[in-house]
């Protein structure tokens, strides 16, 4: 078939229970381990993509297609972070962040494993700022400390394909800033394919190589956007005016697709603040 | 600190005391007779004096009763897991578990009788029947509201639907578990001494029928705290397995 890593092809999906659907014959190709930002109003289906790839939805109609298998037949590990904090309460920081390997592994294996893994995963914690919390409990940490244990258990098992659903939207401004330069060191490093829905346009030129706005509901894409920005990116940068030219261009179409307006004018650029 | 051990150490003592010493006073105050309502002072020597037959009853009570319970948790427990499996099951099923639940149970007690004749089965099955639909309601509840994102983080894993149950399921729903535990580990010893009262030849109910039917009422009154006492203990080794198992669902409560 086709030799890109991800592949939606003409990809539709209603829930059971609505009589809107959710994205309508979205068809798109992702390289491997490129960063695509999917950004677009509430609303607008760009989640439901996520849940597509991470296999936590069938599409009605159409195929989604992971490095030659179905998304929900694929063999290829993924990792996924969420909004909401999904931090297993009940377990330490260490066993959260192990629960992948756990889970993929099945017990006999993680058990003859485990030495490695505990190292591995105390390694990549104390990397991530989180030294103090190994042995401590989620729900002593703060929202910023339980994102950061999130990322650090969604690329435990080294997925090759990173789903990030809006993990740092719940966060203040200072350290969702510095999650950024976290996952594009990370990014850096292993080169995961990743997918991240944003409501935060900076977000998406930061991390993104292509940015893909969606329509209101039921999703479409409208414009798709190449980042040329060199890497790596830094948060001074985001106040270069090539960085800000390439939000306010995204920040247009958002405006058109809320406004519904069909035709993709130009906007003013104004001076107020490009986060949506 | 100091606020800790009043409220744990000292006020549950001190509040029973008082408790009794007004019901002392007020037998002696009002000059009330034995057989009506037995002081305190006269139900404690009570207790001493006839130290054999309320603790081997109270053992036999005991023991319906713990048994009876453990069938509860296990079916309760099976029970609230079919429930939240399938929406088919929950359907079918609820509507008949809830028109059971309002039976008195005491009605009952007869036709087991009849079925398993007098004596320790029948308040065992009475203990089980009255204390094991709170576990099934709650097991219910607590796998019905575990967070979807949860089970989505688990089915990006690609975790099956029992590895699923294992990991997030029955831990998160533990807490609701020790709730109903707690109504259940009561309810239970209701369940026992109700068959004991109705057809038994053994059991604190039992002997509180016989010493009722002679006029003993401080034996009577004894059984009464015995059944009190007990409740007390086993409810607070629930608690005490609550705080150890489910501390994280109670990290505002100082433990």
């Amino acid at each position: 078939m086709s030799h890109h890593y991800v592949t939606l092809e003409q990809v539709s999906l209603r829930y059971p229970k609505s009589d809107m659907p959710a994205i309508t014959n979205i068809s798109l190709h992702i390289e491997r381990g490129h960063c695509v930002a999917l950004v677009g109003p509430s609303g607008c289906g760009k989640s439901s993509i996520l849940r597509l790839l991470g296999g936590l939805e069938t599409p009605t109609s159409g195929k989604v297609i992971i490095d030659g298998n179905t998304a929900d037949q694929t063999r290829e590990a993924v990792g996924m972070a969420f909004q909401k904090s999904t931090m297993l309460d009940w377990r330490t920081v260490l066993d959260n962040v192990l629960l992948p390997l756990e889970v993929t592994d099945g017990p006999t294996i993680f058990r003859k494993h485990y030495q490695t893994y505990r190292q591995r995963a105390e390694a990549s914690l104390e990397r991530l700022g989180l030294a103090d919390y190994i042995n401590r409990y989620p729900w002593e940490m703060s929202g910023g400390m339980q994102q950061r244990a999130s990322l650090c258990r969604a690329l435990i098992h080294e997925p090759s394909l990173l789903l990030l659903d809006e993990p740092f939207a719940a966060l203040d401004a200072f350290t969702r800033e510095d999650l950024w330069g976290l996952v594009q060191t990370i990014r850096e490093e292993r080169h995961p394919t990743t997918i991240l829905v944003t409501h935060d346009l900076r977000e998406a030129v930061f991390l993104a190589d292509t940015v893909y706005v969606f329509s209101k509901g039921p999703g479409r894409i409208v414009h798709r956007e190449e980042v040329e920005l060199s890497r790596p990116r830094t948060i001074t940068g985001t106040f270069e005016p090539s960085f800000n030219d390439t939000v306010q261009r995204l920040r247009a179409h958002i405006t058109n697709v809320r406004e519904g307006t069909s035709h993709d004018e130009p906007a003013q650029h104004d001076e107020e603040s490009p986060n949506a | 600190m100091l606020d800790w051990i009043l409220s744990r150490r000292v006020l549950p003592w001190l509040v029973t005391t008082v408790f009794f010493l007004l019901w002392e006073g007020a037998v002696v105050a009002f000059d009330i007779q034995p057989f009506i309502l037995p002081a305190p002072s006269l139900i404690g020597s009570t207790f001493i004096e006839r130290w054999e037959p309320i603790s081997s009853n109270s053992l036999q009570t005991l023991m319906t009763t713990l048994v009876g319970l453990g069938m509860a948790i296990v079916v309760g427990i099976a029970l609230g897991l079919a429930i939240s499996a399938h929406e088919k099951v929950y359907a079918g099923l609820y509507p008949l578990l809830v028109a059971f639940n309002s039976i008195p149970k005491v009605a009952l007690v007869p036709l087991l009788v009849i079925w398993f004749g007098i004596g320790t089965i029948p308040a065992i099955l009475t203990a089980f029947l009255i204390s094991f639909f709170p576990i099934v309601v709650n097991i219910a509840t607590g796998i019905a509201t575990v967070e979807p994102e949860l089970n989505d983080l688990m089915r990006s894993l690609r975790a099956r639907r029992l590895t699923i149950l294992r990991k997030v399921g029955l831990p998160r729903t533990l807490p609701y578990f020790f709730a109903a535990l707690k109504v259940s580990v009561t309810l239970a010893f209701v369940g026992s001494v109700i068959s004991e009262t109705v057809a038994a030849n053994a059991g604190i109910g039992y002997m509180m029928v016989v010493a009722g039917s002679r006029f003993d009422v401080p034996l009577v009154f004894a059984g009464l705290m015995a059944i009190g006492a007990m409740g007390i203990l086993l409810y607070q080794a629930a608690e005490w397995l609550e705080r150890k198992l489910t501390f994280w669902a109670m990290r505002n409560t100082p433990s």
